[in-house]
């Protein structure tokens, strides 16, 4: 059996930020069908892995490079990324006031798409995923994450993927701060999005939402590097025991580096 | 005659898409200066009563004794020994298209007037051409209900008494230095009056246009809105580019009686070389609201502060502004409120931006009279820089010398966000298309209160504007 390329490959990221280096050689790689989990202590870098992924400008990748279907994304504005296929669920939503969701929807999966989407398509899809997350129409009605609860941001951002329909999302604390309900709707849609053609990467403290969300590998990620890979598993014995059994790798690995 | 519109000679922004001109010669024009005798010529010239010769040759005193004003933009480089004080294009102030010569017709057509007036969005249509009013019409139902919608000097004619009544009752002719230019100079404009309790329905619209280069343009506009009376009227200016400035110094009265609503909305986009110096001040009277929407796009500097007087219990008055300021330009703008009564109301909401080097500024004045209780304010300026290199500052100013009210401001200064931008290139958009969202979004409390197709054109001017700043 010959196995499958990969869809998306992290290779010796680095990462620093505001001069400091806080991915340090990351590598990483999601076969088209996959759900990755990485779990690391606050501050461990998750995030700003995420964020360098997605290109925000005030992360500069100082080594490595990292591949979309085989093409290398380093040197690409977000816009690019995104249309090339790239998602990330932020762990904190801004808002923009006086810009309707509806509207910036509509643009953003006419950006996706390459062209503008019929305003009758656009309804239709965008009501069948609004129904699936048990949102309300008025909804879209608002301003973009402008006065929404911590829960409705994220399931916004839920929205996006559902409409969006990237080939490789990353999503960072997307449980965080969901009431068990809106975990499950949440979990949900990113389970009626998964699908053979398109791989996750889910960042999360917590292994509730593994129960939902089956990972195929988990990642342990300790001062900006995976320290530890394993299956769904890992994420039980991570819950039990906490980072502690980790942290000594990291100080070989890390500090004396 | 020729009546081919050219291109401008210079184009300082390419962008400014009003900046053709027509080459006509003018059937009048002044030369240029200021003096006793040219304020004469022009009382001669429109044949007015003897009041408004005096009242013309007091402004001017007026003018000539005061200082320029030295607290906003920067007017040093205003050479009125360098401006035709008048110019007069044809003879006639037409209701009918098709009696406006054609090159001035074909003007309008350009910025798309007679067509909007065919379709009937509006319910009337004035167009100044530099000095002297070219076309009022108004439709036959509003007519007969006794709405006077034309230009200042045919009302002076026809209705001198009425004319008479209310001329500089709101802005004395010694108010400030521009408003005494204006008062001495006065040439168009529109008269508005609306009986008691007559509504009109949709907009009056007003055209300004300054075709001559280095000419001043100073229309007078009067609305009365009588008891109970209802009425729109929105104002919109173009000028093409020339490498000398122009002067727009207008004067704007409005007086609003019990119960009367009244709103005002203008779309100012001239050319990046007119000083924009406007005077717009309106009394309102019991239970009567004032409106002023603002929109100030284009010009080199102006500097204009709509003002309500809330002069009777009950009165509201509110300001609504939005100032676009790019490279090489000023907008110093904002808005006045007085209570000078007890429970009048007031909201002023003014939005501004700027971008590639331009400056915006927010000047604002809210006094409440000692003795004017239960009043109620709320004040709300926000600025948005778009880039590094352009400027933004507030100057809200309150005097406050009554206890009992209830007061409410709130001023920002921000730049485009980077994580709003991110967040939007993150999901697909341009870095283009993005800011331009943003700035939309920054915009729009205003803009949702404007008429639809009026919130399309601001829309879409602001665009334009920023095509010029960004990438
Ligand atoms: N803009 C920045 N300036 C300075 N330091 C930063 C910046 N962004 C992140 N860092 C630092 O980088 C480190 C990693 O932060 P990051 O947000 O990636 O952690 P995280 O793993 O996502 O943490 P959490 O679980 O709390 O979300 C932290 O020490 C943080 O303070
Ligand atoms: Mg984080």
């Amino acid at each position: 059996m010959t196995a499958t390329p990969p869809l998306f490959e992290i290779d010796d990221l680095q990462v620093s930020v505001a001069d400091k280096q806080i991915v340090n050689g990351l590598t990483l790689s999601l076969r088209p069908g996959e759900v990755h989990a990485i779990m690391g202590p606050n501050g461990s870098g998750k995030s700003t892995l995420a964020n360098s992924l997605m290109g925000h400008p005030r992360y500069t990748v100082t080594g490595g490079d990292v591949h979309l279907q085989g093409e290398s994304v380093v040197e690409m504005s977000p816009d690019e990324r995104a249309r090339a296929g790239l998602f990330l669920a932020f762990q904190y939503p801004t808002d923009i006031p006086g810009v309707s969701m509806i509207n910036f929807l509509r643009r953003a999966i006419s950006a996706r798409r390459g062209e503008e989407i019929p305003v009758r398509e656009f309804r239709q899809v965008l009501n069948e995923v609004l129904g699936r997350l048990q949102m309300d129409e008025q909804f879209v009605r608002r301003y973009v994450n402008d006065g929404f609860s911590g829960g409705e941001k994220k399931r916004a951002e839920i929205l996006q993927l559902g409409l969006l329909q990237p080939l490789v999302a990353v999503m960072d604390e997307t449980d965080s701060g969901l009431d068990i309900d809106a975990l499950r709707i949440v979990s949900e849609g990113i389970n009626t999005f998964h699908s053979d053609d398109n791989a996750i990467l889910l960042i999360t403290h917590y292994q509730r939402i593994l129960r939902y969300v089956q990972p195929d590998h988990v990642h342990v990620l300790i001062g900006g590097r995976i320290v530890e890979s394993g299956d769904a598993s890992l994420a039980e014995r991570l819950e039990r025991d906490g980072y502690e059994p980790f942290m000594e790798r990291t100080t070989e690995g890390v500090l004396s580096s | 005659m020729t009546t081919a519109a050219s291109e401008a000679p210079v184009t300082p922004r390419s962008e400014y898409e009003f900046g053709f001109h027509d080459d006509v010669e003018a059937l009048v024009k002044l030369p240029k200066g200021l003096s006793r005798e040219v304020v004469n010529t022009i009382s001669d010239i429109k044949e007015e009563p003897d009041w408004m010769r005096r009242l013309r040759l007091k402004a001017l005193d007026h003018f000539n004794a005061r200082p320029m004003p030295e607290w906003g933009g920067e007017l040093g480089d205003i050479d009125f020994n360098d401006i035709h004080y008048y110019v007069r294009a044809t003879d006639r102030d037409e209701s009918d298209w098709e009696d406006v010569p054609d090159y001035i017709k074909d003007t309008y057509d350009k910025l798309g007037i007679p067509e909007a007036e065919k379709q009937g969005l509006l319910a009337g249509v004035g167009a100044q051409y530099d000095s002297e009013v070219v076309y009022h019409n108004i439709r036959e139902d509003l007519e007969e209900k006794g709405v006077l919608f034309l230009g200042t000097d045919q009302a002076l004619r026809e209705y001198p008494e009425l004319v008479r009544e209310y001329f500089t009752t709101v802005i004395p002719a010694n108010d400030n230095k521009f408003a005494a230019l204006n008062t001495a100079v006065w040439s168009g404009g529109s008269f508005i009056y609306v009986p008691p309790g007559v509504h009109v329905d949709i907009p009056l619209q007003a055209y300004f246009r300054i075709n001559s280069e280095d000419m001043g343009q100073f229309e007078r506009t009067l609305i009365i809105a009588d008891e109970g009376a209802q009425v729109h009227y929105v104002e919109g200016c173009t000028a093409p580019i020339y490498s000398s400035d122009s002067l727009h110094s207008a004067v704007v009265e409005i007086v609003c009686k019990a119960g009367s609503n009244v709103r005002y909305t203008t779309i100012q986009n001239w050319s990046n070389n007119v000083y924009n110096l406007v005077t717009k001040r309106a009394m309102a009277y019991q239970d009567a609201v004032m409106t002023w929407v603002d929109g100030n796009l284009g010009s080199k500097l102006t500097m204009k502060y709509p003002a309500v007087y809330l002069m009777e219990p009950g009165a509201h008055g509110e300001v609504l502004s939005i100032a676009s300021a790019g490279q090489g330009q000023h907008q110093d703008a904002g808005a006045k409120i007085v209570h000078a009564a007890p429970n009048t109301t007031s909201v002023i909401t003014s939005k501004s931006l700027s971008m590639d080097g331009g400056r915006s500024t927010y000047r604002g004045l809210l006094k409440v009279y000692d003795g004017a209780d239960g009043c109620r304010s709320n004040v709300r300026c926000d600025a948005l820089m778009l880039d590094e290199h352009s400027r933004s500052d507030t100057y809200p100013v309150m005097e406050i010398d009554e206890k009992k009210v209830d007061i409410g401001h709130e001023a920002t200064v921000s730049k485009v966000g980077d994580e709003q931008l991110f967040y939007l290139m993150a999901r697909g958009l341009s870095e283009e298309e993005a800011t331009k969202m943003i700035v939309n979004g920054f915009v729009e409390p205003i803009i949702k209160s404007l008429p639809l197709e009026y919130a399309v054109e601001m829309n879409r001017l602001i665009e334009l504007q920023m095509e010029g700043a960004i990438g």
